[in-house]
């Protein structure tokens, strides 16, 4: 059977109600009759043989760059980058992309005789991966092998013995990465491109970068001009990242890239029901929703929380393209719209999501209220490409706890923010300015970053900055079921059912306002017409 | 005519501990205090002179006193039975001299100086304390020609604010009430005058971090007088003052006083690391963690276990934690106070505070009087009661924070609510 594209769905009488996310839970709501539910395409077809897909990508690049195996050589230095826990979401089940990718490079590497090879977790200012996740990521072999000799290490972007100041754009953006990966005869970058932001010259100039470089493109200024950074012609952020990308090939690193596109097949056989449309469910499914969501609603989150994050993605490789950054970058935008791609006929007055338990910054970990906002008004509200889902002046409804509960290990200075510097201001531009060089510089949240596995400083405002196009873009924001006094410290309003979210939505978008609903995860991007 | 009247019984002491328990002020009702009638007590000696209050706050130390939580400690220096009330102010029956030697008539609002010095206790020579004008630090407090009593309120022989058949007040006591300061702002100035002398006794120097742990009567009359005299130049100037308020009208009025910032007791500690740019061990949060710098100086206006502990994890090395809130008996380790060289000073009460960079002393009640006078402090008296409605008042000063009040005080003068 054919898989089917994705489909926007008009609610009449006849359609039942909609599964909306809300953080550890899940619930059904009626939408009002004439709303659109916008469904992501079915998943694309799983590549049968990986390793084979894999090995043929190398053998055969795109772009102007040379067969993998004929770029290695006895007494050459190879780095393996690869990108770190936040990719895919949900993790996958074993074996992870990555761990595939990285063993057939090592093979390559192998056979040509490399002795030094070095693999780095490109963590920008994520925080550390678990030696859990990485043998995750990579597999046991590959961890053993590596690990127990120093030769599996995760960037560290407060290391100043261990970056390399590679020079300005013509804009004045300074490029520092990371010494090792740069001062390498190759350097060869792992992707996971779950979204289409991921991937092409961000993936080095931001994964493998210090936080002197960071501030050039993940600041207000530049997010409020990616429009949508899901769209990099349009994206201020890939600019930025293509500029310094293209300064740092041209100081003389050579980087092999490799990008990998993966199918939305999210949820595995026992929450199939959670990928489905609506009225297709079968009896089978009302019955383990209805199951799931009860249950769901006796269990304390933490225990809920545990539960979700034990979740494998079923997700499957549906390409891999290896060569020149730009040239493979072009091939995997393409497959990752073909997977995600939906159209959608004009704007909508009012956009509801349900936001749900992970995003790419609390794999294993708690969203935080910064983080809700992040994924809504950063992630979701900028899944489209041309123009938003939602009209300027529209109001977007969120469904999600709120909770105003942190990870004390990862996300330290997400205290600090929502403590001092959302109770002075939500605007981006002012937090830059009067907070954020304090965070970034805050030794103790150096040290947790350097040691612990604690997001850097400056993190939560990177991810407030996220949300700068919608806070400009929208009228207003409102939180279904959410906290109140964390909600409305966002700078949002709470209401305590959909209902009541429409209500007061109409004061901004009028009593009959249009509505679209993102049937999301698994994800989508809008080709709003 | 009505007195609050405290007796020394065990049964009502027990009683009052254990409804204590379930939250503070509560034991009013089976405690030791009785209201009774009861005439004004005789003036002992020459120098003493009536007065009929006015308004009489009611303190913590009231409240400790009540719940039967008070330290054994002053077991000595107390006399029973007592009529409580050491934040008053009334008017003078008869004419008398105050305490700066300038004659009062009769009628005059005065606040009372409560503490019973040897001054008030005839004792002649003074002791060394009151000799260097410290009173507070008074060592006769159990002698001379009344009974013990560390202050008015305590003592079986001068009667208490909590009394509208008056009290009888030495003149070392007396301050006279200028013109223009309300009744609410001068029922205050003894709190206040504790503030003062703890914000000129800690060593805050300029530039520092001063935390201030509690936002009760005493942590806002603190950050109060600290804002004030470091703006008047009667002392340095901090470059920033935390003050850890519980709830939000603490923290509003916290702000309205002068504070830089005001947030909840639980996020002080990490506001203090975050301004102090200090590393931080035992908790990766920084909360319940000790801090590698931290404040200059803390201002601990709670004087809990649970206080002292946080002031200790806090303050930086070699800094000085001040004890303004009355604490009892603590468990509490003094490990880092050990290691880090820590201060752990106590502020009690008043008597002359050096002025400025002068060599002068000037008297804690003249300086209290001139901030109570700047910053209105009566905003923070919430409620008065008559003396009849003893247990509403002192069950409403025992959950003043909850019910979003602060001072509470006897309308000893009208005897009606307000």
């Amino acid at each position: 059977m054919s898989r089917r594209p994705g489909f926007v769905l008009e609610v009449d009488k006849s359609t039942p109600p909609t599964l909306f996310w809300n953080g550890e839970g899940i619930t059904l709501e009626a939408l009002p009759e004439g709303s659109r539910v916008v469904y992501a395409p079915e998943p694309m077809k799983a590549i049968e043989d990986p390793y084979r897909a894999i090995r043929h990508a190398l053998a055969h690049p795109v772009g102007d760059r040379d067969p993998l195996p004929a770029l290695l050589r006895p007494g050459m230095k190879l780095t393996i980058c690869f990108d770190d826990v936040s990719l895919p979401l949900p993790p996958m089940e074993a074996p992870d992309v990555r761990q595939m990718v990285v063993e057939t490079v090592l093979d390559m590497a192998a056979e040509a005789g490399v002795d030094d090879v070095m693999l780095i977790a490109a963590l920008a200012l994520h925080r550390r991966m678990t030696e859990e996740e990485l043998r995750h990521a990579l597999g046991d072999r590959v961890y053993d092998a590596f690990a127990p000799h120093g030769l599996l290490t995760q960037h560290d972007a407060e290391d100043p013995d261990n970056l390399l100041f590679i020079g300005e754009t013509d804009q004045g953006e300074e490029v520092e990465i990371n010494k090792r990966a740069a001062t390498s005869d190759l350097l060869v970058y792992v992707n996971i491109n779950l979204v289409s932001m991921d991937g092409g010259h961000k993936s080095v100039a931001t994964g493998l970068a210090s936080y002197r470089s960071l501030r050039h493109h993940h600041n207000p200024q530049t997010m409020r001009h990616s429009k949508s950074f899901m769209d990099q012609p349009s994206s201020e952020l890939h600019s930025s990242n293509w500029r310094m990308g293209r300064l740092i090939a041209e100081s003389g690193v050579k980087i092999f890239q490799i990008e990998t596109t993966l199918n939305n097949d999210t949820f595995p056989s026992n929450f199939q029901f959670l990928q489905k449309r609506e009225w297709e469910w079968g009896v089978r499914d009302r019955a383990t929703y209805a199951a799931t969501a009860a249950a769901l609603s006796k269990t304390p989150p933490r225990l809920a929380r545990q539960v979700f994050h034990s979740i494998r993605s079923p997700h499957a490789l549906t390409s891999v393209q290896a060569g020149e950054v730009e040239a493979v970058h072009a091939v995997t935008t393409s497959n990752v719209w073909a997977q995600q791609g939906v159209d959608v006929d004009g704007q909508t007055d009012i956009l509801t999501m349900g936001l749900p338990y992970i995003c790419p910054y609390n794999v294993n970990s708690i969203m935080n209220p910064i983080l809700v906002a992040c994924l809504g008004l950063g992630y979701f509200f900028n899944m489209y490409r041309g123009r938003p889902l939602v009209r300027e002046g529209g109001v977007v409804i969120m469904r999600h706890p709120t909770r105003p509960e942190f990870h004390p290990g990862h996300h330290p200075s997400y205290i600090d923010f929502y403590e001092q510097v959302l109770t002075q201001t939500v605007d981006p531009a002012q937090m830059h300015k009067e907070f954020e060089e304090s965070f970034a510089t805050d030794p103790w949240y150096v040290h947790l970053y350097r040691t612990g596995h604690a997001y850097h400083g400056v993190h939560p405002f990177y991810m407030w900055y996220w949300c700068t196009h919608a806070l400009q873009h929208l009228g207003r924001v409102i939180v279904v079921g959410g906290d109140p006094k964390a909600v409305r410290r966002l700078g949002f309003s709470p209401a305590s059912s959909l209902d009541d979210a429409l209500e007061i939505a109409s004061d901004v978008v009028g009593p009959s306002p249009t509505l679209t609903h993102m049937h999301n995860p698994p994800i989508f991007m809008s080709d709003v017409h | 005519m009505s007195t609050l009247l405290f007796e020394r019984s065990l049964p009502r002491f027990a009683a009052a501990r254990v409804v204590s328990s379930f939250g503070s002020g509560r034991g009013a009702g089976v405690g030791p205090l009785r209201l009774v009638e009861r005439d004004a007590p005789d003036v002992p000696a020459e120098g003493w002179v009536h007065v009929d209050p006015v308004l009489s706050g009611i303190c913590g130390s009231d409240l400790a006193t009540l719940d039967g939580r008070s330290s054994r400690y002053f077991e000595d220096i107390v006399s029973f039975p007592f009529v409580p009330g050491h934040e008053v102010v009334g008017t003078l029956a008869d004419d008398a001299a105050g305490a700066d030697g300038v004659a009062l008539a009769a009628g005059t609002r005065v606040v009372l100086q409560p503490v019973l010095g040897c001054a008030a206790r005839g004792i002649e020579p003074p002791c060394p304390a009151c000799r260097a004008g410290n009173v507070g630090n008074c060592g006769y407090l159990a002698f001379g020609h009344i009974r013990p009593g560390l202050q008015t309120g305590f003592c079986a022989d001068t009667g208490g604010g909590w009394s509208s058949t008056g009290l009888v007040a030495h003149s070392s006591q007396l301050y006279a009430v200028p013109e223009g300061l309300s009744d609410a702002d001068a029922v205050t100035v003894e709190p206040v005058a504790c503030a003062v002398h703890a914000v000129l006794g800690a060593p805050i120097a300029e530039g520092d971090v001063v935390a201030v742990l509690g936002a009760g009567t005493l942590g806002l009359l603190v950050t109060a007088a600290l804002s004030h005299l470091s703006a008047e130049g009667r002392c340095p100037s901090p470059s920033t003052i935390l003050v850890g308020a519980r709830y939000t009208h603490q923290q509003r009025l916290a702000r309205e006083l002068g504070c830089t910032e005001a947030l909840p007791p639980d996020q002080l500690a990490r506001a203090v690391r975050r301004l102090s740019r200090s590393l931080s061990f035992g908790g990766p949060s920084g909360v319940a963690a000790t801090l590698s710098g931290g404040a200059d100086v803390v201002i601990d206006c709670v004087g809990s276990p649970e206080s002292i502990a946080q002031s200790l994890a806090m303050v930086r090395p070699r800094g000085t934690v001040s004890l303004v809130g009355m604490p009892g008996k603590v468990t509490v380790d003094l490990a880092p106070l050990w290691h880090r060289e820590v201060r752990l000073a106590g502020a009690y009460a008043y008597g002359t505070e050096r002025d400025g960079d002068t060599d002068g002393r000037t008297s804690t009640f003249a300086l209290a009087l001139e901030v109570a006078a700047a910053q209105r402090t009566g905003r923070l008296v919430s409620a008065t009661y008559p003396l009849t409605r003893f247990e509403d008042a002192v069950a409403h000063a025992g959950a003043a924070g909850r019910r979003g009040a602060v001072k509470i005080a006897f309308d000893v003068g009208k005897g009606t609510a307000r």
